[in-house]
């Protein structure tokens, strides 16, 4: 078995707001293989940017709160290390690259200084062999090195999110987590950059953890996926096996919701109901009240890990044997 | 099939430190009673742009817009008001468009108000009504915007729509801001309305997927420009131009083991709608680009029935007694 | 936040309505907790809770209210009357009779601060009002017009901006004479630009949000949208500076009866009383401390209150 970069065991991640608790994520289990690239994939609210944050201990506290669990690196758990040694991996070992680039890139310095500023910082290069990097770093995103001199407010959000993942390779880190990299991109933007980050992360082997809500972007660049529902994950399999035979009723109903290109449906499926409200998270089974399948368990019983075999795993009572599943 | 709306020539421009702003370059089209006309495009093309113009909430600079045969363009803002009864739009960003200091019911009974229609107790029973039809509670009358999250937002945002009894509706990305789940259910009441209300719609997205999902005919739109209008059908099994075909495959589908399109990725950026390229519009980007299209813009041609595009590899192909009346596009039923 | 049961969609036959038929039952949303009362409240509740639990704002909130007390039931609470004079207990140091001693014709101080308040916050509430509606109108007119209107507002704004607001108002005074009625018109002109500007700014950023877009197609017209749809929407921030504001005029007014100009005796106001006492400052300090700290109290409060309620009412600005 590939060694495993990165494993996350029993996370639990708590807002404190004035309306009450919010458990963001709950119980989290994940890994990440050396050299894969891993789908976490849910709508607004499902804790994906929060479990993220929190492998980076970027959770912002208050009113967030890292209640329990470990999040192993190398064998090493982040959650008990000291802040300066968080931050020698922050940016080095561990980058992150952001939906919108533009909040995390300082609008005041030119994209080359800042790339420098992180080469000097962690992999200690002298102002001249950092430069050296810099222009490198651009020429393979596809920027023109010359470009260094300019502003972030200087490029389309498109080259932005170029810069972005130039400077998160910049320190050529180990895990590479991208939050909704494309999502503020259009379609025709967001091919180019889909392309970039697989030619890349063929180039440089980084693992990746890749957020999105897109189930499109998964199939193109993921080899394994997550499906994160109410801060839990429901379901994880290869992208085959997710894709041709997913299991936990969530993951149907989203398939279920997305308009298809290549056939004809009059009419789409979707998962009925709301997101639950996050400060009152119904009990038993979280999605028990949208789910087509319930039964009067789910409604007290917390669903319980199912391996169905080559590291397809689900949570569902279906497949427990516990409530009556689907007619196959 | 009759024509609810037809557009002719329109114009937007809007002047910007930087020169002259084409928004909208010189499309027509007809929307036909009943269907949906869906606009596709990447942002800046200009698509809400055009569905605003069309409903005078930006004012055209130039063309004609017939609904129901009269040119609205040139109507007094009395009459124009009156129009207002029969065009209604829906927005994309169900936070914005909600004023937040007013409780839903006041929201979806503000057209009431506007035209002093209904005593109190109609009012009440009217916006009851309406609450019913895109599926909110009755609960929810006195909630204030920021008490509902998005997917029931959008449905008060389709209730005010159709609270004067539209005929028509101007859908502006009304599931982009929207979780997946939630954008299935609103994409089948805005379909379930249609059927029930004998709406018709110009819906407006910058996903090819829902475009196609809800639409009968699509117009893919660049820079201003419609470059290809054809059923939803064929822009998926037969896309003639090369920024349709560009569009399609750079679509990720969520499928896997299918047979991946070839996948053509276009260079650089979408160009600023600020002087854009004489000539063909998408000459900067074309993957196929000709020196000729540099120079004049390619001229519109009907390349299959009820399929217009502007490209020179499309009308070089036909034959040449074809006219190649330039903004011709959507003039699809021979009169 | 999501309060509501889930949406029941009923049959509809009690409804004889035009559109009768359910919808599908994907468009059921799920059934969560039943709706707290508590929870339901408009945008103004939201504010007063986040405000209660601001101490220091509610210390501030407490004591403008114990002044707005005082200045009401002044004639019962004073234990003199403002204007007799008793010239054989003059400059008296605080005594059990007068608790804070008297003046230099022999008032009962405490009394005098009683009946000040009243002068002070009158004139700070009127004039701030008279600066709201103006600033606010001109700042209105200029916000959503725009163009050339705009334009020739905000340079005469400028203009008025351009001279301390301090000097036109003894300009206007010196020009008009004093009296309380003059002090308000003066210091409520001084300060008509500030409004201007808050109120056009925030027209101009809520003019172009999507919820004006969509009245205007509904057929709304322009009063309707203004008095409407951007004018509560703009409140916050002008509720702000006019809690702020309040202490700023009370504060012109007392500087500009401290100079004389202001409100002529036997009036007791705050400004015009720390003024009388001033030449007695090494004699018999209390004569000037104690209107000095009544004019400070009361600023420290309603600035308390007034940061409290940008907090309040602006959540974000906090985090």
């Amino acid at each position: 078995m590939a060694e495993r970069l990165l494993e996350i065991d029993n996370l639990r991640v708590e807002y404190h707001t004035d309306d009450g608790v919010v458990t963001a994520v709950e119980d989290l289990q994940l890994h990440v293989e050396k050299g894969q690239t891993v789908g976490l994939v849910g709508e607004t609210g499902a804790g994906k940017t929060t479990t993220a944050l929190s492998i980076m201990r970027l959770v912002p506290a208050p009113p967030g709160r890292i209640v329990s669990g470990s999040v192993h690196f190398h064998g090493e758990d982040l959650l008990h290390k000291r802040l300066d040694e968080i931050k020698k991996i922050r940016g080095n070992k561990i980058s992150m690259i952001f939906q919108d680039p533009m909040t995390s890139l300082n609008p005041v310095l030119t994209i080359g200084f800042q790339i420098e500023e992180a080469v000097v910082l962690h992999q200690g290069l002298d102002a001249r062999a950092a430069r050296a990097r810099a222009g490198e770093m651009l020429r393979l995103v596809g920027i023109p090195p010359e470009r260094e001199g300019d502003y972030p407010h200087e490029f389309s959000g498109g080259m932005r999110q170029r810069v972005g993942i130039a400077m998160a390779l910049s320190c050529n880190p180990e895990l590479l987590i991208a939050d909704e990299p494309t999502t503020a991109l259009d379609v025709t933007i967001q091919a180019q950059v889909l392309e970039l980050m697989k030619r890349l992360r063929q180039q440089f082997s980084t693992s990746m953890l890749l957020i999105t809500h897109d189930l499109g972007v998964v199939a193109e660049v993921c080899d394994q996926v997550a499906i994160m529902y109410a801060g839990t994950i429901v379901e994880y399999a290869d992208v085959n096996t997710l894709f041709t035979n997913p299991r936990h009723p969530y993951t149907r109903g989203l398939f279920g919701s997305i308009p298809s290109l290549d056939e004809e449906v009059t009419r789409l499926n979707p998962i009925k109901g709301l997101m639950p409200d996050p400060t009152a998270l119904p009990s038993g089974c979280k999605f028990h009240p949208r789910c087509p399948m319930a039964g009067e368990i789910c409604k007290t019983r917390v669903p319980q890990t199912t391996n169905l075999g080559q590291g397809h795993s689900v949570h569902c009572m279906i497949y427990e044997g516990l409530v009556p599943g689907y007619e196959e | 099939m009759e024509n609810l709306l037809e557009v002719r020539n329109l114009r937007k421009d809007f002047q910007t430190k930087k020169g002259l702003l084409q928004a909208v370059n010189d499309i027509s089209f007809n929307v036909r009673k009943g269907e949906t006309l869906g606009i596709v495009g990447e942002s800046g093309c200009g698509k809400s742009t055009t569905g605003r113009a069309v409903l005078r909430l930006v004012e055209p600079t130039g063309g004609e817009v017939r609904f129901e045969g009269q040119n609205i363009l040139g109507y007094s803002s009395r009459k124009m008001r009156e129009a207002r009864k029969d065009m209604q739009i829906i927005f994309q960003d169900p936070f914005a468009s909600l004023n937040p200091r007013m409780s839903i019911s006041q929201i979806i009974a503000e057209p009431f108000d506007v035209y002093r229609m209904y005593n109190p107790s109609e009012r009440a029973q009217r916006v009851q009504e309406l609450m019913r039809t895109v599926g909110l509670s009755n609960k929810l009358v006195n909630s204030f915007p920021h008490e509902l999250d998005g997917g029931r937002r959008q449905r008060v945002g389709v209730a005010r729509a159709l609270a004067l009894s539209p005929k028509f509706i101007v859908c502006d990305e009304p599931v982009s801001a929207l979780d997946v789940s939630i954008q299935a259910q609103i994409l089948n009441l805005i379909q379930d309305l249609q059927q029930k209300l004998d709406l018709t719609y110009v819906f407006i997205s910058h996903d090819l997927s829902v475009v196609k999902h809800i639409s009968n005919r699509v117009a893919v739109m660049y820079l201003g420009k419609f470059v290809e209008l054809t059923t939803s059908r064929q822009i998926f099994a037969n896309p003639l131009h090369p920024y349709t075909q560009a569009l399609l495959s750079a679509i990720p589908i969520p499928k896997v083991n299918v047979e991946k399109r070839q996948r053509v990725i276009l260079e650089g950026d979408v160009p600023s709608p600020v002087n854009p390229p004489a000539g063909c519009i998408f000459s900067g980007r074309c993957p196929y680009v000709m020196p000729r299209c540099r120079e004049a813009p390619p001229p519109v041609v009907e390349a299959e029935p009820d399929h217009f595009v502007s490209c020179y590899l499309v009308s070089d192909k036909m034959p040449p007694h074809v006219p190649a009346t330039a903004h011709s596009a959507g003039d699809s039923s021979p009169t | 936040m999501r309060t509501e049961t889930d949406d029941i969609i009923q049959s509809s036959d009690e409804h004889p309505g035009e559109l009768p038929e359910k919808l599908s039952p994907d468009e059921h949303p799920p059934l969560t907790p039943a709706p707290e009362l508590s929870k339901r409240r408009g945008q103004w509740g939201e504010v007063w809770r986040r405000l209660r639990k601001n101490r220091t704002a509610m210390f501030g909130l407490a004591v403008v209210l114990l002044i707005i007390f005082t200045a009401i039931f002044a004639d019962v609470i004073a234990p003199y009357s403002f204007r007799v004079q008793n010239l054989d207990r003059i400059a008296e140091a605080p005594s059990r009779d007068h608790l804070l001693g008297t003046d230099d014709l022999g008032r009962d101080i405490l009394s005098r601060i009683i009946f000040g308040a009243r002068v002070s916050l009158q004139v700070g509430f009127i004039a701030v009002s008279i600066s709201i509606i103006l600033g606010g109108t001109l700042g209105a007119v200029a916000g959503y017009y725009g163009g050339r209107m705009d334009n020739v507002i905000m340079r005469v704004m400028d203009v008025l901006l351009a001279i301390p607001s301090i000097l036109l108002a003894i300009a206007i005074v010196s020009a008009f004479g004093g009296g309380i009625v003059n002090v308000m018109i003066a210091v409520g002109i001084s300060y008509i630009p500030v409004y201007a500007r808050i109120v056009k700014a925030s027209f101009i950023s809520i003019k172009e949000q999507e919820f004006i877009e969509a009245a205007r197609a509904v057929g709304a017209r322009d009063g309707r949208i203004i008095v409407r749809h951007i004018l509560p929407n703009s409140l916050a921030p002008i509720i702000v500076q006019g809690t702020l504001g309040v202490a700023t005029a009370i504060l012109s007014a007392a500087g500009l009866s401290f100079i004389g100009l202001g409100i002529q005796p036997p009036t007791p106001e705050w400004g015009a009383m720390l003024s009388s006492g001033r030449h007695l400052i090494r004699s018999a300090w209390h004569v000037a401390t104690f209107p000095g700290l009544a004019i400070m109290l009361t600023i420290f409060a309603l600035n308390l209150l007034g940061d409290g309620l940008r907090d309040a009412l602006d959540p974000r600005l906090k985090q």
